[in-house]
């Protein structure tokens, strides 16, 4: 039975919570509202909130600089993609880490976290060097792009940088599933990969589903490499919004409209997904 | 024949063609900075590739710190990913003594390299070998309020002394009324408040070295300057001024905020702009500053293109640089947009053209601005380095910006001048020595 919460109480926590969700939304709403002001008010002290001319002369300009679908496409491609190599990745690994340990996974668990604690501008060089030489050695050959700035490279290194994550989360969702039914499906004469892929996943969708939407967030938003290594071909929407900063003169309208532009496909997901999301990221964490 | 086997061989002819077109056109990559006369020349661009359609141009527009990280990553491992880069004055003597630049001593004869003005050309040089072309070129001078000027009964005269300065920025003080004496940067970095600071500092007899590399913070001409510095912003500046750049600074003058605003020269172009400033007609122009020890307290910066020694297509994007800063371009913009848009800074024969003295009320005196600095003899007593706000030395943006850290501090109120100073000092001491240049 529900416990009852007094009135008085329920109506604190609700406000509490509203606080909470709106500090934390607050960044985002003047952002946008900031895409939708002349220049000058942008920057206007005091601030101005809602009380202005509205305009989407600051889209248009985005847009007439630099076309916002080019960067778009190259955003889906690369953070869908490097998701599902992941993806492809992690499931095997983390089947075999939750379900036949051995005496060094849990070190090894912890060794893959590591990897994430150096800081990326450590290994920038080796790696622009890297895709330089497969430049020489494959794309001036054989025309098959996979050096810098191309999709093949970008896809690898953000399928790297998240793989820790993704096996991380994978794994403590496996570790829900009891192994007695992976057993009995192995009685039953189930091989390996039937196994996996159709008793272990279907039964983990729930927290493939939000590692799979993490991922994808996270790939979205990754701007130090989709930066440093991509210049037109591959480049993102994370490119994208870093020309509009400028030196000399008024930009902050513009940088919001580009920057509003560049979150909205990412929030849109987010919310049509947040009920997977959230029971995902809760996955086993009440018991 | 069939109709179908005649398609499939006109396609073949066709996609042929195609094939050599796209065989004989070079691509060239250029990266840039997001400035209206850098959007500008991407809009016109059309007019080079119409006349040279074996030619295709790439744009990437980056922000200017990402732009000197990604250039200098690309360049320094040989990339090879951009053909034509933005960079500016503080770059082009590094990168060129590097070899990292494509010397720029074989331009056609009609680019009349002569007519570039001797102080940007020279702080494009190396050893006399030019490395970058300007594309727009700023020093620094007062922009002041004519009408606040004449209510407190003063004038402004042509090449104003740092004391009047102070007197002036006192009288038109006026906090109760929202206008504040003078506005000057604050927000740290080697390129923001350290390069008002920098060139304030040598109009003061300060330097950042002596000829020995040995750093100068713990000068008297330093502490002059800061104390100055803070005493004039303290008074008679904007609250929270630790946090105004150039373009903080723009936007309070242009709401007739500010008395006076010592910047960049490019800026009179935005606060004379009836749509966007609401003191455009109430503007005047003067020379920097000075202390009577004959160096004046102004900049000087022109944001260039140069060609990476790693790019594969080094004529193509010669002949695009070549166009960009030509005088050709200039008259296209003019044709286009007016002569009040065309890029400043850069060449005499501009200066010397009516149409665009008559449009460019300020390009008298950025001219005089411009031809004052000297960025091979930038101080009062002799350095080993060139650069007026800035030393070109790689290790300049880093120890800028620690420093420019220390002199914000002491403008928010966080550490005294003296603190600030001996701060400087000791980061300064220790970068040189950890880069070699004193023991």
């Amino acid at each position: 039975m529900a416990r009852a919460v007094p009135p008085a109480r329920k109506a604190l926590t609700t406000a509490l919570a509203w606080a909470v969700g709106l500090l934390l939304f607050f960044p985002i709403l003047w952002t946008v509202l900031t895409s939708f002001k002349p220049e000058p008010v942008a920057v206007a002290s005091p601030p101005v909130f809602l009380d202005f001319d509205w305009t989407l002369r600051n889209y248009q300009d985005v847009q007439r600089q630099r076309d916002y679908f080019d960067y778009f496409q190259n955003s889906v491609i690369l953070s869908l993609g490097s998701t599902i190599l992941a993806l492809l990745i992690a499931i095997p690994a983390a089947w075999s880490m939750a379900f036949v340990p051995g005496r060094r996974t849990k070190d090894l668990l912890m060794w893959m976290l590591s990897t994430k604690m150096m800081p990326a501008v450590g290994v920038l060089v080796p790696i622009y060097l890297i895709l330089k030489w497969l430049d020489d050695m494959i794309t001036r050959r054989t025309g098959i792009d996979v050096g810098l700035d191309s999709h093949v490279a970008l896809l690898v290194i953000l399928t790297l940088i998240n793989l820790p994550i993704v096996i991380w989360m994978l794994y403590t969702y496996f570790r829900e599933i009891p192994g007695e039914i992976l057993e009995a499906a192995r009685m039953d004469g189930a091989t390996l990969r039937d196994e996996i892929l159709w008793i272990l996943t279907p039964m983990a969708l729930p927290g493939i589903a939000s590692t799979f939407l993490l991922n994808v967030i996270l790939a979205w938003n990754e701007a130090f490499w989709t930066i440093n290594l991509t210049v037109t071909d591959a480049a993102p929407l994370s490119k994208f919004i870093t020309g509009f900063s400028s030196p000399q003169g008024l930009f902050y309208a513009k940088l919001s409209a580009a920057s509003t532009l560049a979150i909205a496909p990412i929030l849109v997901l987010g919310w049509f997904s947040q009920r997977q999301l959230v029971r995902g990221l809760t996955f086993g964490a009440v018991k | 024949m069939t109709s179908m086997t005649r398609a499939l061989l006109g396609a073949t002819a066709l996609c042929a063609c195609g094939l050599a077109a796209a065989a004989q056109q070079t691509t060239i990559t250029i990266a840039t900075v997001n400035n209206g006369d850098m959007i500008r020349m991407q809009g016109l661009s059309d007019v080079f590739t119409e006349a040279h359609p074996d030619i295709a141009l790439e744009w990437v527009t980056l922000e200017e710190n990402v732009l000197r990280q990604n250039v200098t990553t690309d360049i320094a491992t040989g990339g090879g990913q951009y053909d034509v880069i933005t960079i500016g004055t503080y770059e082009v003597p590094i990168w060129g003594r590097q070899g990292w630049l494509v010397p720029l001593d074989d331009l056609p004869a009609d680019y009349d390299v002569d007519d570039l003005l001797p102080p940007i050309r020279a702080g494009l040089s190396v050893d006399g070998t030019l490395y970058a072309v300007p594309f727009y070129g700023e020093s620094s001078f007062v922009m002041y309020r004519t009408d606040l000027m004449e209510a407190a009964g003063l004038q402004m005269p042509e090449a104003p002394t740092w004391d009047f300065i102070r007197e002036a920025a006192a009288a038109m003080n006026n906090p109760e009324a929202g206008v504040h004496g003078i506005c000057l940067r604050g927000k740290p970095g080697w390129g923001e408040n350290m390069a008002f600071l920098t060139a304030m500092a040598n109009s003061f007899g300060a330097r950042w070295f002596d000829e020995n590399w040995q750093p100068q913070f713990d000068s008297e001409a330093w502490a002059n300057t800061i104390n100055f510095y803070l005493d004039l912003m303290n008074n008679y500046g904007p609250p929270g001024a630790s946090a105004n750049g150039f373009n903080e600074n723009l936007t309070l003058f242009q709401q007739g905020k500010c008395g006076m605003w010592i910047d960049a020269t490019v800026a009179a172009s935005f606060v004379t702009d009836p749509n966007n400033s609401t003191v455009a007609d109430k503007v005047g122009f003067a020379l920097a500053p000075d202390n009577g020890l004959g160096k004046r307290g102004n900049w000087l910066w022109a944001w260039s293109l140069a060609i990476p020694a790693s790019s594969d297509a080094v004529d193509a994007a010669k002949t695009f640089i070549a166009w960009a800063t030509s005088k050709d371009y200039t008259e296209l913009v003019a044709e286009r947009e007016g002569w009040a848009n065309v890029p400043p800074g850069t060449r005499t024969s501009l200066y010397e053209n009516p149409a665009y003295l008559e449009a460019a009320p300020f390009a008298q005196m950025t001219l005089d601005a411009i031809n004052s600095a000297d960025p091979n003899a930038p101080t009062v007593d002799p350095v080993p380095y060139t650069g007026v706000q800035f030393v070109a030395i790689p290790e300049f943006q880093g120890i800028g910006t620690s420093v420019g850290q220390e002199f914000a501090a002491a403008l928010a109120g966080q550490k005294t001048a003296e603190e600030a100073l001996a701060a400087a000092q000791e980061i300064a001491t220790r970068e040189m020595r950890a880069a070699g240049y004193i023991q």
